[in-house]
């Protein structure tokens, strides 16, 4: 009775917890500007179904993308067993489901089987990581925490997977010798192999087994409490960041109304604008972003891929699109902090343009959408730089004094070159 | 134009189809294509302006859209339906980003109208020069390729010249762009240690082409600065897909 008051204790604190710290992720998310993405369900549905149920993107890499296949199945499936768990720890029950018979041999087995290629697939990670040390993963923005926290996830999927496996080794055995409490039940294809290691003396079996239970069971509440510190939010977030993602062409830049109200004016006087948000052009801050955006950044799991295949990145620039979605995540992360702590009005005189991202990187880019190709999830850095770039031009004037000129070229000739407008027929009379 | 005939296709030219001498020749080449097919077509001529793509990849949403309304203004005053650019930048903007601000037109890239005429069967490769058997790779455009998901019109120009087609490393949505999008054609790259265009050439070069074939004006420029910095003008020529058809067909 103790156990069952003390487990509802622990799961409903840890759900309550977290419960808070995601509610403060999604008011942070919507301090963002406001886009509609709700058009075409449709289609949102199909491409969330194809990328982050299906995986779609992963398959680029087949190596990392079959260990991350195992680690996402077992993940979702062994969450099945979660349920087990849950009820058994109120009522103190065990292993409620066994009624189930041959099916409930089938799921045990399938559980422990994806619990070893979760096992080892993490461990290969952990390889690829810290041994192999692979160069997706290094790179300026790859500082201490970051690594850390891969190894964290990674460590604690490890302990996860051992506890369950333990715990039904022990579980199995307590059942071969007959104690009273451990009902015939459920079959152990990988634990069977760890029977022998377990002693053999039944109060030792219980207390494993009961440790295991206890161990695996808090270890997923705790992990679940560790996701809004973590860059491992991307197994709830990848869902609706790959519905809410851009389905318009990649090449397809925004129009920007506000611009639009005041060309119109320009161009015809007796045009009357439509009402629109009055605000600065383009973004110096986080909150300067839309919402998918900033759901951009906590969706980021800083694999690395984006800053793989980007020209300026390989080329040895200091622009990398994995820092962008990190540094508009940590930013927009202490605009939350400084709301909690200092009210909304609070300023602290950053900026999400110069205290994180520079504009040596904003102009490195080539806009040419190979990190938006390459995210596994959907994620747009370069909507972001585009926003960044537009601010440093409409609201300071401040580009690269060729950017400036080829400008002025555009304003003056109508052409980016300085040749007269009047000469770009001539084309046609030479050759 | 003026004459107030409404033409099947309008030419968007482009302010590099219009004044650099490199891409004149492009410019020329399509022209030549359109003419031998015999489709009745039209350019803006002066009255072109550019469509406002490196504004607003730089930024300047303002300048971007005062030059889309002036050319819109334009566009519908000649009644234009139908565009074909020889620029996947153009080609991007008009297409995706006009029909926002009131111009909406059906656009096509130059490479999609060659596969279209050779489909049509309009246009072959003959009674010119032979690319049979010769080694050529393609380099996609970002613009066209990822940006608008261009990646077979292409290639199939270049498959009806019966010429052995290298794909490089890194192709199609995983091309490596040149280094000139997003307005870096007007601007020294940021430092680093290497220029992309080298990087792309050094790609382009493993396959050992004879030639690299391109669908932009802007690759041009890049990928020829890059053979040329390798001093392998004479052995490997930069070709748009215009070119190579205009020559594979005598024009």
């Amino acid at each position: 009775m103790v156990a069952q008051i003390l487990f509802l204790v622990i799961t409903l604190a840890a759900i309550a917890l977290f419960t808070v710290n995601f509610r403060k992720i999604i008011r942070n998310i919507r301090l963002g500007k406001s886009v509609d993405r709700n058009d075409q369900p449709q289609k949102r549905l199909i491409t969330m179904l194809r990328v982050a149920f299906g995986q779609s993107k992963m398959v680029v890499r087949p190596i990392p993308a079959f260990l991350h296949f195992f680690v996402y199945i077992g993940f979702v499936i062994i969450n099945i067993e979660v349920l087990e768990i849950m009820i058994d720890g109120i009522f103190g029950t065990h292993r409620i489901f066994h009624g189930l018979g041959g099916l409930y041999n089938f799921l045990i087995g399938s559980f422990e089987i994806l619990a070893l290629t979760v096992w080892v697939s993490c461990v290969i990670f952990l390889i690829r990581r810290n041994v192999l040390k692979l160069k997706r993963f290094r790179g300026v923005e790859m500082t201490n925490w970051p690594k850390s926290d891969a190894n964290y996830i990674l460590i604690t999927e490890i302990l996860l997977m051992s506890a369950f496996l333990l715990m039904n080794a022990a579980d199995a055995k307590l059942q071969f010798l007959g104690s009273s409490h451990y009902t015939l039940a459920g079959s152990f294809p990988v634990s069977q192999y760890l029977m022998d290691v377990l002693p053999s003396s039944e109060n030792a079996l219980i207390a494993i087994e009961r440790a295991c239970w206890w161990v695996h069971i808090i270890g997923i509440l705790a992990f679940l409490n560790y996701l809004p510190y973590s860059k491992h939010f991307h197994i709830l977030f990848a869902f609706p960041n790959t519905y809410f993602s851009n389905l318009e062409p990649k090449g397809e830049f925004t129009n920007m109304a506000s611009v639009t109200n005041e060309v119109k004016a320009m161009l015809d006087p007796s045009f009357v604008p439509a009402e629109t948000e009055a605000g600065k052009f383009g973004a110096k801050d986080a909150t300067d972003l839309s919402w998918v955006n900033l759901m951009n950044a906590y969706t980021c799991t800083e694999c690395g891929r984006c800053t793989s295949v980007c020209p300026a990145n390989i080329t040895g620039k200091l622009l990398s699109p994995r820092k962008i979605m990190m540094d508009t995540r940590d930013r927009i992360t202490e605009i939350g902090k400084n709301i909690d702590k200092n009210g909304a009005e609070h300023q602290d005189g950053k900026a999400l343009l110069d205290d994180y991202i520079t504009r040596e990187e904003i102009w490195a880019c080539t806009s040419c959408n190979a990190c938006v190709e390459a995210c596994p999830v959907n994620i747009d850095p370069l909507q972001i730089i585009t926003e960044l770039r537009r601010y440093a031009v409409m609201e300071e004037s401040q580009a690269p004094g060729s950017i400036n000129a080829m400008l002025g070229n555009i304003e003056n000739n109508q052409a980016p070159w300085k040749y007269s407008p009047a000469d770009r027929f001539n084309w046609a009379q030479e050759g | 134009m003026a004459a107030g005939e409404e033409p099947e296709i309008l030419f968007w030219v482009g302010c590099a189809g219009s004044y650099d001498e490199r891409a004149q020749k492009i410019t020329r080449d399509i022209c030549k294509i359109l003419h031998h097919v015999g489709m009745k077509y039209a350019v803006l001529g002066t009255e072109e302006s550019c469509t406002g793509d490196p504004a607003k990849r730089a930024g300047n949403e303002f300048l971007f859209q005062m030059q889309a309304m002036t050319n819109i203004e334009v566009l519908n005053a000649y009644n234009i339906k139908k565009i074909v650019t020889g620029c996947p930048h153009c080609f991007n903007t008009i297409k995706n980003e006009y029909p926002g601000l009131g111009g909406t037109y059906e656009v096509i890239h130059h490479t999609q109208l060659i596969q279209d005429l050779i489909n049509e069967g309009k246009l072959k490769a003959e009674g010119g020069e032979s690319f049979k058997g010769k080694k050529i790779t393609y380099h996609d455009p970002c613009y066209l390729g990822r940006g608008n998901g261009i990646y077979e019109a292409p290639r199939k120009a270049l498959e009806v010249l019966d010429a052995q087609l290298v794909e490089m490393k890194r192709c199609k949505s995983n091309g490596l762009c040149c280094g000139a999008g997003g307005a870096q054609m007007f601007k020294e790259p940021e430092k680093g240690k290497k220029d992309i265009n080298v990087e792309r050439i050094d790609e382009a070069l493993e396959t050992n082409p004879q030639f690299i074939a391109a669908g932009c004006p802007f690759c041009m420029t890049m990928l020829s600065d890059g053979i040329k910095l390798k001093d392998k003008e004479q052995e490997v020529k930069v070709l748009d897909i215009a070119e190579i058809t205009a020559r594979a067909n005598g024009l």
